[in-house]
């Protein structure tokens, strides 16, 4: 994923570099600093509990990052490996649906047949109230 | 008559301080010295005689606004973007929604064949760039009603690219006075509806309904070329009737099958764009214009005053009939756009490029769709101008109403009367008098058989003009008009006919 990622943003070899090195900087460091941290968890609700959860992601980016060694200049960076394949095109009809009843019960709380949900986005608590996440 | 009050005011492409008649933009000022100002090769707008400038006064400021549009417009299919449950406006919460509308784990986006059609229709009726190749990426957030906490857009590479649309904007006082416009098309991406959310305040909770979550929609980015509210209005009004004559969108507004969204932003002429602040939910023909127009003042009082414009994202307040500041949209938003890993790239093909032996079904032909375009409502106007000598502001008016036009051609076809009559009495008596009862040119009581012999006879001067008019007012309920009708029936048969067979023929012809 992280390797995907690299080559997507790559138009040039430096210029990914000075993109990348605005967030953190793994060249110099090799550290990934508590404010990132705290972004990426607000953004993707993933939790890095502890500092051997960010240990190892300092390490997966040293571990991709080795393939800035390699020479990509003029090659079409790769948006999936399934870009030979053929996008199948399926024929507008009505083929499914009808099945609120199964869906519901996947639901926490049901009112009539509406999913129950709280007023609005519930924001991550700040880093020194941090818990581990749970749903309400 | 209301005094008249300091207000800021559009005037040809600028926005200048000026006193008017209280309570309305377009008062009846004598003509002022402001010269026409030629913008990016657009037409030249007429002088405006509407306002009465105070240039004496210091520190006025000319302000230029910057208006862009998103529009999203649902496509009219039978199934959803990426699954096979129904596409349909009313139906009872979460019934058409499929496990992967719901975003049930092991479920996989399955791409529509007539949601691709339908964009690459739309993407030629704007003079776009059709991208042989494009892509499908996710755009995550979190909400309630996206149940897979990203978004199915194209954001890298969409299916059409670097369109135009003309549309015409009133420049005078009088209906004769229009002007065509151009906007350009920056993109028009196929993606994902979200599902609706009901909010329920004092339960403290919302209540989501998925049936809607998975429509495909197309969003078109019309870049800003706009500079006010009433020619954002009349694009959006143009890109409806397109929408709706491809058959690609019902663009219904009151259904939400079209949503606007505005970026506006303010500066003075000749100086670098403002911040811009971005302005959702405007889901009302009626209320689009006001709304951007709204924003455009208080931006521009804000900036007056010394203060500084956010870039935020705010609401329109329909009831208080201003924008204000969106709750939930702290800071700029980051949506890790990447790839959709789940499809591949969509390969168009033209009539050349047509891969030999493959299925028909797997294959989309650009040149195919092309020659099968409907006639757009350009063509339409110009085809009506060229064969009944119509005045272009009537051709807009045939085809700003539904079933309009199709009435005026059926009237035409069974009448003997000349084209600029039918003209004449479609839009001024008929649709007055529909306008007036409040009904749809679906729902009239009178046929274009009927209306068609009515002009007949006023063709053949066998009735008068006012007594045609008085059979309108019968149908409007008038019985006293019928006795006139009946007087002047009797003399044009210079009384020789029987009053109670006259009666009885006038009363079956009208009830008809």
């Amino acid at each position: 994923m992280r390797a995907r990622a690299v080559k997507l943003g790559l138009r040039s070899w430096v210029g990914w570099r000075r993109g990348f090195t605005s967030k953190a900087d793994p060249q110099r460091s090799g550290r990934v600093t508590a404010e990132v941290i705290e972004h990426l968890e607000r953004l993707a609700l993933v939790d890095f509990g502890s500092q051997e959860a960010v240990a190892r992601l300092e390490k997966a980016i040293a571990f991709a990052d080795r393939l800035r060694a390699v020479d990509t200049d003029g090659v079409e960076p790769l948006e999936s490996v399934l870009e030979d394949r053929c996008l199948y095109l399926r024929s507008d009809n009505v083929v499914e649906g009808n099945c609120a009843e199964v869906l519901l019960q996947n639901a926490h709380r049901v009112v009539e047949e509406y999913f129950v949900a709280p007023p609005g986005n519930i924001s991550l608590p700040k880093q020194d109230e941090q818990e581990p996440f749970s749903h309400n | 008559m209301a005094a008249p009050v300091k207000r800021w005011s559009c005037v040809g492409k600028r926005w200048v301080l000026a006193y008017i008649d209280g309570g309305s933009r377009h008062g009846r000022g004598a003509a002022i010295g402001f010269t026409s100002r030629r913008k990016r090769g657009q037409s030249s707008v007429a002088q405006q005689p509407l306002i009465t400038a105070q240039k004496s006064r210091k520190g006025e400021h000319e302000w230029e606004a910057v208006v862009g549009l998103e529009i999203h417009a649902q496509i009219s299919s039978n199934s959803k973007l990426f699954s096979g449950s129904q596409v349909h406006f009313a139906a009872p919460p979460n019934s058409l929604v499929s496990f992967f509308d719901a975003s049930l784990p092991g479920t996989l986006p399955v791409l529509n064949r007539r949601c691709v059609e339908a964009a690459v229709m739309t993407g030629l009726a704007l003079n776009c760039r059709i991208n042989k190749k494009s892509l499908f990426d996710r755009k995550h957030y979190f909400y309630a009603d996206l149940p897979a906490g990203y978004q199915i857009t194209q954001q890298r590479l969409p299916i059409a690219v670097n369109g135009s649309l003309a549309y015409s904007v009133c420049v005078g006082k009088k209906p004769s006075q229009v002007s065509t416009k151009t906007v350009r098309i920056k993109q028009i991406q196929l993606e994902q509806d979200s599902g609706k959310s009901l909010h329920d305040e004092p339960r403290s909770q919302t209540l989501i309904d998925l049936n809607r979550a998975g429509v495909g929609l197309l969003e078109v980015v019309l870049e800003p070329d706009m500079s006010c509210g009433e020619e954002a209005a009349s694009a959006v009004r143009e890109l409806q009737l397109i929408l709706q004559a491809l058959g690609t969108s019902q663009a219904n507004m009151a259904e939400g099958q079209l949503r606007v969204d505005a970026n506006i932003s303010v500066h003075h002429p000749g100086e670098p764009l403002g911040v811009r602040t971005e302005v959702k939910n405007l889901n009302s023909a009626r209320f689009l214009a006001k709304a951007i127009d709204f924003e455009i003042e208080r931006q521009i009082h804000e900036l007056e005053n010394g203060r500084k414009i956010l870039n935020e994202t705010r609401s329109f307040d329909y009831k208080l009939g201003c924008t204000m500041p969106m709750r939930d949209k702290e800071g700029k938003q980051d949506y890790r756009f990447m790839p959709e890993p789940n499809l591949p790239p969509l390969l168009l093909h033209d009539t050349a490029s047509l891969p030999p032996g493959a299925d028909p079904q797997q294959v989309i032909n650009i040149d195919w769709i092309r020659e099968r375009l409907p006639e757009l409502p350009s063509e339409t106007r110009e085809k009506l101008i060229q064969q009944y000598g119509m005045l272009p502001e009537h051709s807009f008016a045939l085809l700003n109403e539904v079933g309009l036009l199709e009435f005026f051609q059926n009237v035409i076809k069974e009448t003997r009367a000349e084209p600029k009559k039918v003209t004449s009495w479609v839009l001024n008596i008929f649709l007055g008098f529909l306008k007036q009862q409040n009904l749809t040119v679906n729902e009239s009581p009178v046929t274009p058989s009927a209306l068609a012999e009515l002009l007949n006879l006023l063709d053949r001067k066998a009735i008068s003009s006012s007594a045609a008019k008085q059979v309108m007012d019968v149908k409007r309920g008038n019985p006293r008009a019928i006795n006139k009708l009946m007087g002047l029936v009797r003399k044009a048969t210079l009384s020789r006919a029987d009053p109670t067979v006259i009666k009885k023929i006038l009363e079956r012809k009208l009830s008809s």
